[in-house]
Order: C-alpha cells, then structure tokens, then sequence
C-alpha cells in the first residue's frame, strides 16, 4: 500500500490499540498512511526560487562591490529560503483515504484539509526546470469550488513523478469499491487515446499572438534595467546608433524601428510558443479523462474528468483569426480562474480547434460549428452606434481644447471604427443542438462558447435601457464553470426568450408570457 | 421557431415601500459625498468654470435623487415558487434573474445600518456559478427571514451537489 517514496516515519494516523480480546471485527476503518512530500523537495524548492531571485542577487552581490550588508542580507535571503524549504517539507503530510483526501501542514498555523473525493474534478502535475531535474511534479487537485484567488487549495509540492502519476489516476479513478481499503493502484492502466498533438506547422500563428510584442517590452526593461546597474556603454554606441538612424529620413526611421520591433516580437513569440507548447499532446484517458500535456522548461499536464467537463470555448483573437488559427480552451468546473490551465488547444487551425471540440465532447459535427442564427438589424445599429459615438464626442471635444491634427486623427480613426463594429456584428450568433448551447460574439477577441445545456444552472436576461428601445436583450446562461456565465448578446427579446426556454426546458416557461 | 411575442412577465411581489426612503437615502449620501467638497472650495474662490460644474452636479444629484428611488420601487419585484426564484431589478438597465430551487447552494439575509433603521433586509441567494447570485433588496425583515427559512428546508430537501 505504501507508495515506494515518502515513508515518513511513524504515521500519525493512529495506532491500534493493544488487543487483549478477540476484538470484533465490526470497525475496519484501514490505517491509510501519512506520506511526505518528496525529500529531494529540500534541494528543489531553494533552487527554484534562488533562480527565480537570480536578478535581485546580481543586483545585490555583484553590483554591490563588496559593500558587506548586501552580502549579509543575499546570504539570509537565502538562508531564510533553504529553512522555509525545511519547515515545509516537515511539517506537510498528506493521505489519501477510500473517501477523502487529506493533507495538514503548517508550523505555527496548523492547517488540515480535506476534500471528498468524489468533488475532485481536476488534477494538474506541474514540474518546474528543477522539479524535472529531481523527476519531481507538483500536483494541484480541483475542486469546484471557486478557488480563491492566492489560496492554494489543495497542493502538494511536490512528489517523485512515478507517485504524482499515480495519485492523478488514484484520485479521478472515481470507482466505487466496496472492499475496504482498497485504496491500492488500479490494474495497470492502458494508454491514453491521442486527440491531438504538437505539430511544427503551428508555429506560424505564433507571430500572429501577441505574446511576442510582450516578451519584447519584457525584454527591454530588464536589458535597460540591467545596463543601468552595471553602469555599461551600452548606452554611448546605442545613441549613436539612433542619431543616426533619425538623421535619415522620417519615413525610414519608421520603418526600421518597425521592422526592428516586427523582427524580435516574431522571434519572442515564436519562442514563447515553443516554451509554453512543447510536447502538446491532447489524449483521453481510459479512465474516462480528457488530459491536455505540454511544456518546453515546465512541464504541464492537466486532466478533466469528462463528466465535469460543460463545454468548449474557442477564441480567435483578431490577428489569429486573419491567419485562420484559433485557440481553445475547455469549460469545465474546479480549474482556478488562472486562464492558462483551461487550455485545450494552443493557437493552431481553426479547423484543428473544430476538430478537437468534436474529439473531446464526443460530438460530431463539433457544435462550435453549428450554423448560427443571426441577430436581428437592431444590433448592427447598436454596434455601429457604440463603434462610432464615442470617437465623434471625442473628435468634438478634442476640436475644443486640443491642437487641430488630435481631432483630424480622431475622425480618421471612425472608418475603422466602423469595420470593427461591422465585423462585431457578423460574430453575433447563437444556436441550439440537441446537447449544447452555442453562441458568438466580439470582433478583437471573436470567442465561439459551446455550453452543455444540462450544465446551465440559471439565467440572467438584461436590457439596458437602449436596448430595451431597440427590442433587444442578452441572455446569460449561468454555470458552475468556467467563466461563471456565458452571453448571448443583444439578441431580439422573443428570440431569446424561445431560446433560453428551449434550452433548459421549464425553467423559464412560467415566468414567460406571449 | 415560432416566437410571437414572447416576454418575461413580471414577477409577483414588490418590494417594501421603505425601500424607496433606502435608496433615497443612499443617493442623497452618495452625491453628499461629491457636492460637499465642491461647496466648500466654492466658498474660497468661485471661477465661472467651478460655478458651472457644481450646478450641473446639484441638478443632476437633485433629478437622480428624485427619480431613480421612485423608478427603482416600480420595477423591483421578486418571486420564489417550489421550482426557482424569480427576481426583476433595475432602473434604467433592468435584468431579470432565474435561480433554480434544484441548483441552490446557499441562502443568507444581510443588513446595512440604514437597512437596519427602515427594519428591511436583502435576501442573497447564491448558485455554484460565480456569476449567478439573486439578490432581493428591500424586503420587509420578517418576510426576508420567512423567505430565507422556506428557501433552506427546500434546498435541503433536495439531492446532489448543485453543479
């Protein structure tokens, strides 16, 4: 029963008394044993966070020329971090029983939590670049309720990689055994059928994400920063450099300093996508769980219980989508709001995004790409009107109080405007399949959520008071995931209505009136 | 899809009268917190400008004042049946809001000190969604008690998580 790694000594779960009878045998509650994190936690964790802290001790130290209270104070940083490390590793202790999970920890605040086991509907095995050094993963397991951000819920950081594998399969093999104690592995579990998985080719939508102009401006704070506490020319040659690139004309200046910033955010974010995407492979478990792995330095992998899971949301950033390359991410209860590990997809085809929706909700045509009714004229006129308003009430304004070119620039600015809100406009759509709620909205950020409709817990239906002039109405379909709310936005009020009556039949039908 | 003319009817009950003192109040307090400042440097300098803006508060904090409590009263309303709770607020934006009786998770009444002083209560009752909690403003507090109490022993009445 005991796992091969973190035997900690004496369990404290309770020693059986001496028998001086024949006990009965009515209460057979098994001693499940108290584990440990993983020992090699005392050398991982200071070496994740020490390199996490690299730039403040080269800052401290290195910079510091020998001034001897920057030493001091890098060495009790450090000190103050291999202890920490210490106390943790002591004091954490989890078990697993046949229903609950349990894990205390803490020195001076004790704390113990445990979560039944039938609520876990997520687990996700992180291993940082030291974690995989030692074969370490941290897990997270998730439960569906709203995860507090900062709290940090069930986590245990970290255990050998062979026992976080086989806690992911012990905690969302969800059998119900009627053997006691029978918390032992489940017979060898088969491989995984693959759903999708990396493909070079995807590292064309790379640019077309921004994550390349951000590691850009990252980039440069840190270099500019660094330059400033070294104290090295590089500033001399780089004036130079832009004195020169200003003599030439304007027209030049910006195209270089374009194409320059072009150049490098395509090479970040190529990297960025390479770092964060690498070994992408999107499989579902025998044991019935959609489980998503990924991860060039830290490895991620994070598996759904299908039963939990309410849907698919695929989002196609302007950008991308000009590219047709589309996202996805899943729907699903008991994932923290941190956005990242809901992922599904990384930025791929829209057809592979289509393709897996299909895979991993087990419906073919993937309902994501059901024909979608369009939203009545009404909302292009809202659309328009939101679009283009405001840039004419700031043109006025500006025309006022600001030089003449700020209110030229802002009428320019209206024809755009407008396409966007053309283009918000054409996203507008919803349907009904005979299992999910699907609809569309937004023009920077066009996202396509499928919502199971049995996952639908409530509505909301709002009017602002223009829309309320123009008949028109969004609906919110309320779930315990994801989001917390999916929109139908600015759909005709009787349309609407019919819809969200449809979808969850009964619900709405004696509040509705014709 | 035949739609006529589909619409949400109102629900049955409105809220206490009191309520429009409430919100009466609680306008007059908000924009209290923006005039005062104004008056007291209209009382050091008075630039044609600074004369302008206040009085364009005074009139605006006046017209909302007068109108948003009275507006509120008449489209606030609220509804449990066995099935789900039903509840309309607003004023110039209104939503409806349909909570299920089946996918209740709790049900808590809470009172501000003005609430306190008119003896009204708002009943909140909140879903596994983060974004599904129903509030019911400006109950009477024996019928937000009686709400609540009711709205419990059903929830518990039935099974299942509530997800």
């Amino acid at each position: 029963m005991n796992p091969e790694q973190g035997g900690g000594p004496a369990p404290t779960g309770g020693a059986l008394p001496p028998a001086e009878f024949p006990a009965a045998p009515a209460f057979v509650e098994p001693v499940v044993d108290w584990h440990r994190l993983d020992v090699r936690m005392l050398v991982v964790r200071p070496l994740n966070e020490i390199i996490g802290l690299v730039p403040v001790f080269v800052g401290l130290v290195v910079l510091g020329r020998g001034e001897g209270w920057r030493i001091v104070a890098g060495a009790g940083v450090i000190g103050a971090i291999v202890l920490f490390g210490l106390l943790r590793w002591m004091t954490t202790r989890y078990r697993i029983t046949d229903d609950q999970v349990e894990i205390t920890t803490g020195l001076l605040v004790r704390k113990r939590l445990a979560v039944p086991r039938d609520r876990i509907r997520t687990v996700d095995l992180t291993a940082k670049l030291g974690h995989r050094l030692f074969g370490l993963s941290a897990i997270r397991v998730g439960t569906g309720q709203r995860d507090q951000p900062g709290e940090d819920g069930l986590t245990l950081d970290a255990v050998s990689s062979a026992e976080a594998e086989r806690l992911r399969l012990l905690l969302l093999t969800r059998v119900v055994r009627d053997a006691p104690g029978a918390v032992d592995d489940a017979e060898e579990p088969g491989e995984g059928v693959a759903l999708s998985s990396w493909d070079a080719r995807w590292l064309r939508f790379a640019p077309l994400t921004l994550s390349g102009l951000v590691a850009v401006g990252a980039l440069f704070g840190l270099t500019a920063n660094f330059a400033r506490e070294l104290e090295v020319e590089v500033l001399g040659p780089l004036t130079e450099a832009a004195h020169w690139v200003m003599d030439q004309p304007v027209g030049l200046t910006a195209g270089l300093l374009a194409g320059a910033v072009l150049v490098i955010a395509g090479f970040g974010s190529v990297v960025v996508y390479v770092v964060q995407f690498w070994g992408y492979q999107l499989t579902r478990e025998p044991d019935d769980t959609v489980r998503v792995r990924r991860g060039l330095l830290t490895t991620r992998s994070v598996s759904v219980a299908e039963q939990r899971l309410r849907g698919v949301e695929v989002a196609e950033p302007l950008l991308l989508r000009a590219g047709r390359g589309a996202h996805a991410k899943t729907v699903t209860t008991g994932l923290g709001r941190k956005g990242e590990s809901s992922l599904l997809l990384p930025p791929a085809p829209v057809a592979e995004a289509h393709r897996v929706t299909a895979e991993v909700l087990r419906q073919t045509p993937p309902p994501t790409r059901a024909a979608l009714r369009r939203h009545p004229v009404a909302a292009l006129r809202r659309r328009m009107v939101r679009a283009v308003v405001p840039l004419l009430v700031l043109a006025a304004a500006l025309a006022f109080f600001a030089p003449a070119w700020t209110w030229q620039v802002a009428l320019a600015l209206v024809p755009f405007s407008a396409l966007l809100g053309w283009d918000r406009y054409r996203s507008l759509g919803h349907a009904l399949t005979d299992r999910y709620l699907v609809a569309r909205q937004g023009s920077a950020v066009r996202g396509t959520f499928a919502l199971q409709r049995t996952g639908i817990i409530g509505w909301r239906v709002s009017r602002s008071f223009f829309q309320r002039r123009a008949g028109l109405v969004t609906i919110s379909a309320t779930t315990a995931a994801g989001d917390g709310a999916y929109h139908v936005v600015d759909v005709g009020e009787a349309e609407g209505l019919a819809l969200a009556e449809e979808a969850v039949p009964d619900l709405l039908r004696p509040f509705l009136e014709r | 899809m035949s739609t006529d003319q589909l619409s949400l009817r109102a629900p049955r009950h409105r809220v206490s009268r009191k309520s429009i003192t409430l919100w009466t109040l609680t306008a007059a307090i908000g924009w209290a917190v923006v005039l005062v400042p104004q008056a007291v440097a209209l009382v050091f300098s008075r630039s044609p400008w600074q004369v302008a803006v206040a009085s364009a508060t005074l009139v605006a904090a006046v017209a909302h004042t007068a109108v948003m409590p009275r507006w509120r009263y008449r489209v606030h309303r609220w509804e449990a049946t066995p099935e789900a709770v039903y509840t309309l607020a607003g004023w110039l934006n209104q939503e409806w809001r349909i909570a299920p009786v089946s996918r209740i998770q709790t049900v808590d009444t809470k009172r501000g000190p003005l609430q306190q002083l008119l003896g009204l209560s708002t009943v909140t009752v909140t879903t596994a969604s983060a974004a599904g909690p129903v509030h019911i403003e400006g109950l009477d507090h024996a019928d937000a008690v009686r709400l609540a109490d009711e709205l419990t022993s059903t929830t518990q009445a039935t099974p299942g998580d509530a997800t």
